[in-house]
């Protein structure tokens, strides 16, 4: 099976409703290390998004075009480091996926260029307490997956747990990037809140796979 | 927003994620390079604490208009993340023009506005902002004229400092902008006359000597100005 643009339009819907779900979780994850805004900031964001969904006139043609409303909005919306990361993320997706539908190689591409993307803007790496430690291990299952010949959902699927399990993996890291560097040490032992809010993004795309399959 | 008189032809964009931040960091820029177009993008897309992605980019739009080449001063994270990814989808002929400076938010913009208005172009406008970031590091107060203007082609003079408050940021931008006039290099008791920091991390006060040396093809003449604006006390006495 494959993924289509009506996938694409739901995942952006299901990402802004548990975003909103979660708010005030992220907001009190991002308060115990980082200025607090984060669960706020993405909130807005996507709630932008989905304005600007319901304003369209028809669905747009292509995966691409979906991702790419969703990154000038979040961009122009969302006001913290959360905003050019995710932005960037979703416009480099956006540049992988000018298509209709993706099989199994076109998500990884998708995911490859989303963590490429914030690679960029953020110049993080793994190990420093960002985004970054649960997108890296999303996009290698996903890779992995996708090599063992999983179908779409099922890519996405070890892509969303992966993230997961990368965020967990950050509580014990010491920030080296992001406001929560500024905290040193004592940053040791919190949930990152980007990877947490990346583990929330890839868990909505698995499950508006898993409902298209 | 400075610029009435803009002349300069390096622009400066300061992002903050203060509005308040970013409107006194060009007034007190502004205050020292009246030629130079300041544009100030702070706060959130909702007015408060963030960075602002439509601001950041109507000031770069603002700040490159006309030809003019701009420098951005940020100062968190996510205001050289926004400043990157306004950058990213500009048009290349807008993004071509514009630069980074990797610098600390005041002392940079203050030290990069006074490097525009005296005609630097933008590698140097960068330079003098990212210099700003080591000038207090590198400068001991009061420490005595070196003679790294040395050789038999300085031209050298001094003359006691009238004015009341010394060499504050007023007189020091005087100074740095006049320099930027001549062919020459010039030291002010020991500290370089073309940074504004330097002067004023001199601490110098009213009665104390100025000792100017120069250097270059028009060192004279760049001592002379110097050594009559200490004596006229900077048109403040």
């Amino acid at each position: 099976m494959t993924l289509d643009v009506a996938w694409a339009v739901a995942w952006v819907r299901a990402s802004a409703a548990t975003v909103a779900e979660h708010r005030d979780e992220l907001v009190e994850l991002d308060r115990q290390i980082g200025d607090g805004d984060h669960g706020e900031n993405l909130n807005r964001g996507f709630k932008a998004v989905v304005a600007k969904l319901d304003a369209l006139p028809e669905q747009p043609a292509q995966i691409g075009d979906v991702l790419k409303l969703v990154a000038t909005t979040l961009m122009s919306t969302v006001g913290g480091a959360a905003g050019p990361l995710y932005g960037t993320a979703f416009l480099r997706a956006a540049r992988a996926t000018d298509v209709t539908e993706l099989d199994s190689g076109g998500v990884v591409a998708l995911l490859e260029a989303a963590l490429e993307g914030i690679v960029a803007r953020g110049k993080a790496t793994t190990g420093e307490k960002t985004m970054v430690d649960a997108w890296t291990p999303a996009t290698e299952a996903a890779v992995a997956a996708a090599d063992q010949g999983a179908a779409p959902p099922e890519v996405l699927a070890a892509a969303a747990q992966a993230a997961a399990d990368g965020a967990q993996a950050t509580i014990p890291l010491v920030a080296t990037k992001g406001r929560a560097s500024y905290l040193g040490e004592r940053s040791a032992g919190h949930l990152d809140p980007g990877a947490r809010s990346t583990e929330l993004l890839l868990a909505a795309a698995a499950g508006a796979a898993q409902a298209a399959a | 927003m400075t610029g009435e008189r803009a002349t300069a032809r390096v622009a400066l964009v300061l992002v903050s994620h203060s509005r308040g931040l970013a409107e006194g960091a060009v007034e007190l820029a502004g205050q020292m390079a009246p030629g130079v177009l300041l544009l100030a993008a702070g706060g959130g897309p909702d007015g408060g604490l963030g960075t602002s992605y439509d601001l950041v980019e109507a000031a770069l739009g603002e700040a490159t208009g006309d030809g003019r080449s701009a420098v951005v001063l940020t100062d968190l994270g996510s205001a050289v993340l926004t400043a990157e990814s306004v950058l990213e989808l500009a048009e290349p002929d807008v993004a071509e023009r514009v630069r980074l400076a990797d610098a600390p938010f005041v002392e940079g913009a203050v030290a990069a506005a006074v490097a525009a208005h005296g005609g630097a172009d933008l590698a140097a406008v960068v330079a003098a902002a990212e210099h700003a970031g080591t000038t207090f590091a590198a400068v001991p107060p009061g420490e005595p004229a070196t003679s790294a203007a040395s050789g038999a082609e300085v031209a050298r003079g001094a003359a006691v400092l009238r004015n009341p408050l010394g060499l504050h940021a007023r007189p020091a931008a005087i100074v740095a902008r006049m320099i930027a006039g001549y062919d020459a290099r010039v030291r002010v008791n020991g500290v370089d006359a073309a940074s504004v920091l330097q002067l004023m991390k001199l601490g110098a006060v009213q009665g104390q000597e100025i000792v100017v040396e120069a250097e270059g093809s028009q060192a004279v003449e760049a001592r002379d100005a110097l050594l009559a604006a200490v004596e006229s006390g900077f048109g403040e006495v």
